[in-house]
């Protein structure tokens, strides 16, 4: 469904990722490890097109099509979406208004309160986007946009952050309903989760990991195994290995 | 009668002030104006007007088609009071100058909360006077619908000086919509004084909603004064979305008994070719008294300047002035100018103001979610105008919403 190849993104004219490449198929979740500022968000903000992370080389393909150099909305449009990790105050917009354009024309009157009961965040409906949030209230924000919007690929980044436990599983839950988890025939929908911490992966199940390190891909394996050896050996641990 | 003339101390101040330029706003030749206006007759039922009047009446909040929407209506046109009723028991709604013949105590009302010789405009208000609405609610009466009045300009090259009163007695409830229009030439020229003094008595609560519709060519001046008693509440929103040449207007308002609350908001818009400098004052001069001034700006090419001033009295006191503005256009200023004026210890004053264009980081976040870069351009102006106005009837906040609405329209 999504594939990177040799790419190269730089911001404010510095290079922070170099030569990646990796692919995720239709149905699969790849996780995306590294430590902070290896390059894990810069590399979701590429994918979803902002002008502020600038492709110098290589292509990213989505669903058989050249997206490179296509505007955020249209990928958007194309049905990639975005969990952001530190998402903009927007004053005066109420955050319903976000999930109504979401929607688009499935909004039938109800759905809106629906999935809003469902975050538990009715109230947040009528707030203005993100401002004063909490953490949660932003994951939870963050989520109720995506799930209007529907996705077929997502990305994911740091769902588990500033978190607390009660909210972290209602967080994973709708991550795996974003992804289709529980069907075991039909899931076509993809995704990308970044996570720091990995405490994301004791509610989502994800097919395969990778480490991002210096703006490259270290590792590729199975998440569990990848986690605990992060775990026990750091990410040191990942370059000496990858030697 | 269109125009009256006093001889009181307040007539004379107003006779030496007649040649005194405002200490804020371009200078304005009055001679440029004709006091002379063409009579309009009375209408009993104010729904027979030109649709195109009432369709411009309409943009400005007032509804003449349907009286059971509001307690009462006041309708000037040029020098003109072409209907005048109140709906419900309790409620007065008539000219000014009727309400002098009928009341002389109003005269202890008269330039109270605003100076007749502050500049040529109060001064020309004074000599020269067109009428203007009284609006008047009874100890105890709160008003079920809200009140409208309208003052309009349809003559070409017009000054229309009006004074207008509103009196809240103690315990009532009052929500006034005033529109101010012009007849839909885009080439009309004009000129608006307008005097308004408000008193708030004891406990009384009166919300002031005031929607221009002003013309390219028109000058504005209105001057404003509010004068809160005890427990009285004064809320004031005001709209002006459409272009203008010219408007200049400071309302002070004097919270002098103790708790008094004003707030005051404003929604500007300036296309090219409109100046607009809008203040708002609050002078906290009892214990507990707050106030709030909370403009939105936004230029497409025009200048705004906002102000506001809040002035700490007496202690404990508190309030807060708000500025945001939105540059929309390459050529557009917007000038905020706050000022905070602590006179003793332990007053509880702020101010935060923003200026600038729209976060391109707002607009593509927006666009993640599917937008079109208008969409969310869109999305953001219009949030941006929809100022939350607290206390107000929910028909009332629906015709601000189509006021804005009518109006973002046009902007993008």
């Amino acid at each position: 469904m999504l594939e990177v190849k040799d790419l190269n993104v730089e911001v404010e004219g510095k290079e922070i990722i170099r030569d990646i490449s990796f692919d995720v198929d239709i149905g699969e979740t790849l996780v995306l490890f590294g430590p902070n500022a290896s390059g894990k968000t810069t590399l979701l903000m590429a994918i979803m097109g902002f002008p502020r992370y600038r492709v110098t080389k290589g292509k990213i393909i989505f669903k058989g099509r050249d997206i490179t150099y296509l505007p955020v909305d249209e990928r958007a449009r194309m049905g990639i979406g975005i969990l952001f990790q530190r998402p903009p105050v927007v004053r005066g917009v109420k955050t319903k208004e976000v999930v109504k354009a979401c929607l688009g024309d499935r909004e039938d009157g109800h759905v809106i309160d629906q999935m809003a009961q469902r975050l538990n965040m009715v109230e947040l409906l009528d707030r203005e986007v993100n401002y004063g949030f909490s953490g949660g209230e932003v994951k939870r924000s963050e989520l109720l946009q995506l799930m209007a919007q529907g996705p077929e690929f997502v990305l994911l980044d740091e769902p588990d952050s500033g978190v607390d436990l009660v909210n972290i599983s209602l967080v994973g839950e709708m991550i795996n309903e974003l992804l289709q988890e529980g069907r075991m025939r039909s899931r076509t929908n993809s995704g990308l989760i970044i996570t720091h911490t990995g405490h994301i992966l004791d509610y989502v199940n994800a097919d395969r990991a990778c480490v991002l390190l210096n703006g490259g891909i270290w590792c590729r394996g199975n998440p569990r195994e990848i986690l605990a050896s992060i775990k026990s050996h750091g990410y040191e641990g990942c370059a000496v290995c990858q030697r | 009668m269109s125009e009256i003339t006093r001889s009181k101390a307040a007539n004379k101040r107003a006779e030496r002030a007649r040649k005194k330029t405002a200490p804020l706003g371009d200078d304005i030749d009055l001679s440029a104006y004709s006091q002379e206006a063409v009579e309009h007759p009375y209408e009993e039922d104010p729904s027979r007007l030109q649709p195109q009047d009432k369709e411009r009446i309409l943009e400005a909040g007032v509804v003449l088609d349907d009286p059971s929407q509001r307690s009462g209506t006041f309708l000037q046109i040029d020098h003109s009071v072409v209907h005048s009723k109140a709906g419900q028991e309790g409620l007065e709604v008539m000219s000014t100058v009727k309400a002098l013949e009928e009341y002389p105590w109003l005269e202890d009302y008269w330039w109270r909360a605003v100076a007749s010789n502050a500049d040529k405009f109060t001064a020309q208000a004074e000599l020269h006077q067109n009428h203007g609405y009284f609006i008047r609610a009874l100890p105890g009466v709160k008003a079920i619908q809200p009140i409208q009045a309208c003052l309009y300009i349809a003559q070409h090259g017009l000054a229309q000086n009006v004074h207008n009163i509103v009196i809240a007695e103690e315990g009532s409830e009052l929500h006034i919509i005033t529109g101010c229009a012009t007849a839909q030439v885009i080439e009309r020229e004009g000129l608006h004084i307008g005097i308004s003094e408000f008193y708030v008595k004891k406990g009384a609560k009166l919300t002031f909603t005031m929607i221009h519709n002003w013309a390219p060519k028109m000058a504005v001046r209105p001057r404003s004064g509010i004068i809160v008693e005890e427990g009285g509440t004064f809320l004031n929103n005001y709209i002006s979305l459409k272009p203008v040449r010219t408007l200049q207007m400071y309302p002070t308002a004097q919270c002098v008994g103790e708790n008094a609350l004003v707030r005051f908001n404003s929604v500007l818009v300036a296309a090219p070719g409109t100046t607009l400098d809008v203040g708002a004052r609050a002078i906290l001069g009892a214990r507990g008294t707050r106030a709030e001034v909370i403009s939105r700006a936004i230029t497409t090419g025009g200048t705004i300047i906002a102000r506001g001033h809040l002035v700490g009295k007496v202690a404990p006191v508190k309030g807060h002035l708000e500025c945001r503005g939105l540059i929309l256009s390459e050529e557009g200023r917007i000038h905020a100018i706050p000022e905070l004026e602590g006179l003793v210890e332990g007053v509880d004053l702020s101010h935060e103001a923003a200026v600038g264009k729209i976060a391109e980081e707002e607009i593509e976040y927006l666009m993640a979610r599917g937008l079109s870069r208008d969409q969310a351009i869109a999305a953001i102006v219009r949030g941006f105008l929809s100022v939350d106005i607290g206390g107000l009837p929910p028909q009332l906040e629906a015709e601000l919403q189509r006021a804005v609405e009518l109006s973002e329209k046009e902007l993008l």
